[in-house]
């Protein structure tokens, strides 16, 4: 599961901290279904409304959760994605930046073991429009979020959003949104969000915001091509200088790896429409849609 | 962040590696002492980047004379964008044969990667794409480690004239040490077989994760301190992301990407942009301290504000920037681009406190700024 769906059982660790509170509120209003929290030092407690356990594997017993949700300090994560996994989370989301890569690898190796889907870290989560959303996402503001027939997803969570409100500008609306996050090492690569942004009811054309460093847009380009459907594609860092780390760990080109121009000729070659500017995703939509 | 030869070798000596005695010199004159104790000797530029024998930063010296003489050359030498101030002194080694290893953090297997080839001394992207079928690779689940029995799996039909098991084991330890210093990257290129079979260390490149610098702060002492322009090394210490451009029109947003992002229209434009500032998260207090930042740079001619709220909010942004506004009272044209989470908000408050309105876009706003820069020119 990359796309979380309105019935999706959501529960939150780190949910009595104040980002923790302030979106587990917000995603209620949307109408996700939270069921629970986790906090070791408030377990037996309500927060939310909902009550909050010692761990999650003491929380399954008593909610049933499919996905968690991570408001959790970097060296915390290891700790509370293995608690998550052992209590058989579906799912993990990680909000969570600066996380040390060797605790994310190991986390990835356990989930892999367990079949737990990774999303992040590093990234501020996902919308599936009018049903549910995980993270700190914009999702109930209606000039960004509609509901409509593109996915989309991105590495970076500001520019993710820039990129969901001109496809509403531009008249159009969206079926769900998956930020992947801006680490080297992502549980979620921008393949495998095509893939499920492709097999997602309802969506007829895919944008994909991707940013320099690495090769994951290159990658996403092979399973383009076997796509039925139009993907429209925007890559930041085109004017950023090499060797430098752009703001996200994952953002720096070395030697003539992870450039610009070698995503855009991939992508091109597989098809899809690479915009220069973010502003243009609404006439690319128009043509796709013609 | 990066480590220079000198403070990487330890790490590996720590594990159990060999590498060759030697000493670190910031003067000619202690070259030549080091040398007298040595003999036969290697010069070697110590700067946090590679290909620095090409650049005539590594010279051999028979001598106490010449390794002075050497030293005396490649101190105050430029490799790349850094300036040469320590040489490291190290006793001249007997190489048979040169091989590369290395462990790192591979974004596709998700886990540490350990790789060896036989084409030593040539740098990774050379080895993978001349000789890639002599570029062993072996994924390892880092909840189990990576043992002699994988590192001889590893290396099985590859021959190495009677060193296998000296290099299998320092595989082994190689990947130790990866583990315990929280490692990016660890790489010993060249390893090195000397004439008497010994498998020694005989150059390291250890990037440090910077995410686990806060669980490594001893180790992190010893890091080469990244390049910084004096704006960049005011917006480090102030915990702001700043890198110095060679443009004229500032950018000033939140996220990595969407501040990326700035910089490519600016570009596609037809304007320069000045520097990547990046305001993320919750504090305002930092929107004042950006601002100071962007517009300290001479010979900026325009300045382009693009909020994007999402977990950053534009009304906190918008009011951290405004409370700056009268004190710092930019004397070039600003031109704002406000959407996502609290944009009405902080559009309301623009219009209230200086009377300007966002532009409908980003890329309207980036024209713009390009525009007033070129009119200003």
């Amino acid at each position: 599961m990359i796309i979380p769906r309105k019935e999706t059982r959501i529960l939150v660790q780190g949910i009595t901290g104040k980002q923790g509170t302030f979106w587990t509120e917000r995603m209620q209003e949307y109408g996700a279904t939270v069921v629970g929290g986790v906090n070791p030092k408030k377990a037996g407690t309500e927060h939310c409304g909902v009550p909050v356990h010692a761990s999650a594997v003491d929380a399954q017993k008593d909610t049933g959760f499919d996905a968690s949700l991570l408001f959790i300090p970097p060296l915390g994560v290891k700790a509370a994605a293995l608690d998550a996994i052992e209590g058989g989370a579906k799912m993990i989301l990680c909000l969570t930046e600066h996380v040390p890569v060797h605790d994310v690898m190991y986390v990835m190796a356990a989930a892999k073991e367990a079949g737990t889907r990774v999303v992040g870290p590093n990234t501020a989560g996902g919308v599936t429009v009018d049903e549910t959303f995980m993270g700190f996402m914009p999702a109930f503001n209606e000039r960004i979020f509609k509901k409509g027939t593109v996915g989309v997803l991105s590495r970076s969570g500001s520019l993710g959003t820039l990129m969901c409100q001109n496809i509403v500008t531009a008249g159009y609306g969206q079926t769900a949104f998956v930020g992947i996050g801006g680490d080297p090492v992502i549980g979620t690569t921008t393949r495998d969000a095509l893939e499920a942004l492709d097999n997602f009811p309802g969506t007829e054309a895919v944008v994909m915001v991707g940013e320099i460093g690495g090769a994951m847009e290159e990658d996403a380009a092979e399973y383009a091509k076997t796509m039925n459907k139009p993907v429209i594609a925007f890559i930041a860092g085109g004017a950023a200088p090499p060797g430098k780390k752009m703001g996200h760990a994952g953002a720096i080109v070395m030697g003539d790896k992870g450039t610009y121009a070698s995503k855009k000729t991939a992508l091109e070659a597989a098809g899809v429409n690479v915009l220069s500017t973010p502003v243009h995703v609404g006439d690319a939509l128009n043509e796709a849609f013609k | 962040m990066n480590f220079e030869e000198y403070a990487a070798k330890p790490l590996l000596a720590a594990s159990g590696i060999k590498v060759p005695q030697s000493v670190l010199v910031y003067h000619a004159d202690a070259a030549a002492e080091a040398a007298e104790k040595l003999g036969g000797c290697v010069v070697k530029a110590q700067v946090p980047t590679g290909k620095r024998g090409k650049a005539g930063g590594i010279k051999l010296a028979d001598s106490p004379d010449e390794a002075k003489a050497h030293a005396r050359a490649i101190l105050g030498m430029t490799i790349g964008i850094h300036t040469v101030e320590k040489v490291l002194i190290e006793e001249k080694s007997d190489i048979r044969r040169e091989y590369y290893a290395a462990v790192l953090n591979d974004p596709v297997s998700k886990g540490p990667m350990v790789m060896f080839s036989t084409e030593g001394g040539m740098d990774i992207e050379e080895i993978a794409a001349e000789t890639p079928e002599k570029l062993k690779k072996h994924a390892v689940d880092i909840r189990n480690g990576f043992s002699l029995e994988d590192a001889n799996a590893m290396l099985k039909g590859v021959d190495l004239e009677g060193a296998e098991a000296g290099v299998a084991d320092t595989l082994v330890k190689l990947y130790d040490a990866y583990m315990v210093n929280d490692a990016e990257l660890l790489e010993i290129n060249p390893l090195i077989v000397t004439g008497d079979g010994s498998v020694v260390a005989l150059d390291c490149k250890f990037t440090l994760d910077d995410s686990a610098i806060k669980r490594q702060e001893e180790l992190a002492k010893n890091g080469a301190p990244e390049k910084l322009t004096e704006l960049e090394a005011r917006g480090e210490s102030a915990g702001i992301k700043y890198i110095e451009l060679d443009g004229d029109v500032c950018v000033l947003a939140n996220g990595a990407g969407l501040t990326m992002t700035t910089m490519d229209v600016v570009r596609h434009h037809g304007g320069a942009p000045a520097n990547f500032c990046e305001i993320g998260g919750e504090a305002y207090t930092k929107a004042r301290f950006a601002l100071e930042m962007v517009l300290a740079k001479p010979g900026i001619k325009s300045l382009v504000v693009n909020f994007c709220g999402a977990f950053a909010r534009c009304d906190v942004m918008m009011e951290g920037l405004l409370g700056a506004w009268e004190e710092l009272k930019p004397d070039i044209p600003v031109f704002f681009s406000i959407a996502g989470t609290g944009d009405e908000e902080a559009i309301r408050m623009l219009k209230e406190k200086l009377n300007m309105d966002p532009l409908p876009d980003m890329s309207a706003a980036c024209k713009a700024a390009v525009d007033a820069a070129k009119g200003g020119a």
